[in-house]
């Protein structure tokens, strides 16, 4: 399955950042291949609304099911929701620490966002 | 004639002037406060609302039966509050500006619109004095379409309504120019107080006018903001004049930034205890202080002077 990571970076050895929405680069992960991918997500940036709901879009469109990041608002985690996504929240450090405490299991999804929304 | 009173950012007295410039006029004026995220102006004048209506922003709702899940409303969307994944769309209202866009393009008539509540209007008066002020629901992002229903309302009904809802959610038109008298019973000014700042709400505000106050202190701070008001006026093609408030705070900047610029500095109102006093009452400085009637009336006078001439500069041409 395919695991999106948010990052300012440009590899597994980079850290998690925790903005989703606004955040540079979206890095994919293949748990069957160890291969990784990253889209650029810097378009989002500059977004004056619903950059979070763009950014999740894109999640879906990468084939994503899962998504790491730090913080997650509530029109993004319901745009998430709906593409069927799990969606983690609150992981700090490096990305391929992160990969491997998401492939042992213990990162646990989110139930909701873990933000307030800023429209 | 249709004035506005703005200011690059909030608490610069704004609503002072225009709130007492309405109290000084000789004649019937009419009020807008078009300060939606924060209406103001009724505290200092008393009114007595009369009436009140729900303003809303048409959004969309989708018929799952006939959806398709194709997509089509989500790529239109400017403002992601449609999204179409590989499912039936999911609604983001609150991103909405009601363009009408997804609409347009569902190829299965699958989206109506629906109006959705974001504000309310309400008006009153008090004596000659015609009031409405708007209010923004809280948590609710777009003020201009309350803005415009504030604006819509007392005008004579040919002019207002039909389709206004629908107008995308920006709109900057030029200034209205020699469109005539207004007719005889319709108040011979309207006041506009415009929200703070710089962003679409105010031109939303103060578009249509035939001069814009600017309200500043001052202070570096105050020209600092003025100097951005000016622009949003200039770019919209308005003439407009300055009020200091608080005349006798901070420097010289203020003064000469309007000499260089050519700007009418038309009125100042001193820094006066006792103007802050009767602010903080909420009374309006000309009932607590009547010394300071003749300042506001003269304003008035002043651009009713202007307009006269502007017109008769207007049909000369
Ligand atoms: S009406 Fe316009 S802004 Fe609203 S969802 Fe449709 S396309 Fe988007
Ligand atoms: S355009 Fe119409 S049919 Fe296509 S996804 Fe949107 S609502 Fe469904």
């Amino acid at each position: 399955m395919k695991v999106a990571v948010t990052t300012a970076g440009n590899d597994a050895n980079a850290d998690v950042d925790p903005r989703f929405g606004r955040v540079k680069n979206l890095l994919i992960f293949d748990t069957e291949t160890g291969e990784h991918e990253i889209l650029d997500n810097s378009a989002n940036l500059g977004a004056t609304q619903g950059a979070g709901i763009q950014t999740a879009k894109r999640v879906a469109e990468s084939g994503a099911e899962a998504l790491i990041t730090g913080h997650c608002g509530p029109n993004a985690f319901r745009t998430l929701e709906a593409a069927g996504i799990q969606v983690i929240t609150g992981v700090e450090g490096r990305i391929s620490d992160a990969l491997t405490r998401f492939q042992e299991g213990s990162l646990k999804p989110a139930n909701g966002a873990d933000v307030q929304g800023h429209w | 004639m249709q004035v506005a009173i703005a200011s690059g950012k909030g608490g610069t007295g704004k609503t002072t002037l225009a709130v007492n410039l309405a109290l000084a006029a000789p004649g019937p004026v009419r009020l807008l406060d078009c300060d939606v995220e924060e209406p103001n102006a009724h505290l200092f004048l008393g009114v007595r609302i009369e009436g009140r209506e729900l303003v809303g922003i048409p959004v969309p709702e989708v018929n799952e039966e006939r959806c398709t899940a194709c997509g089509a409303c989500g790529e239109i969307c400017q403002y992601s509050a449609i999204v179409a994944l590989k499912t039936k769309p999911i609604l983001f209202p609150q991103l909405c500006h009601g363009c009408g866009g997804c609409q347009r393009v569902c190829p299965t008539g699958a989206i109506r619109e629906v109006l959705r509540p974001i504000g309310e209007l309400e008006w009153g008066r008090r004596g000659e004095l015609l009031f409405a002020h708007g209010r923004l629901n809280v948590g609710e992002a777009m003020a201009p379409p309350v803005i415009r229903a504030v604006k819509r309302w007392g005008r004579p009904p040919a002019s207002a309504g039909a389709g206004l809802a629908k107008t995308p959610f920006i709109q900057v038109q030029p200034a209205a120019t020699g469109d005539g008298d207004p007719p005889a019973e319709s108040p011979a000014m309207t006041l506009i107080d415009a929200p703070p700042g710089t962003s679409c709400p105010v031109i939303e505000a103060v578009r249509g006018s035939d001069f814009v106050l600017l309200v500043t202190e001052p202070t570096p701070f105050g020209l600092h903001d003025l100097r951005l008001a000016v622009e949003l006026v200039r770019r919209l093609d308005l003439p407009c004049g300055v009020v200091i408030n608080r005349d006798g705070i901070g420097d010289d900047g203020v003064e000469q930034y309007c000499l260089a610029e050519e700007i009418p500095i038309l009125q100042r109102i001193p820094d006066d205890r006792r103007v802050a006093h009767a602010y903080s009452r909420g009374e309006a400085i000309v009932e607590a202080l009547p010394e300071y009637r003749e300042q506001f009336a003269a304003l008035y006078a002043a651009l009713k002077e202007y307009d006269r001439h502007a017109h008769t500069a207007h049909t000369r041409d």
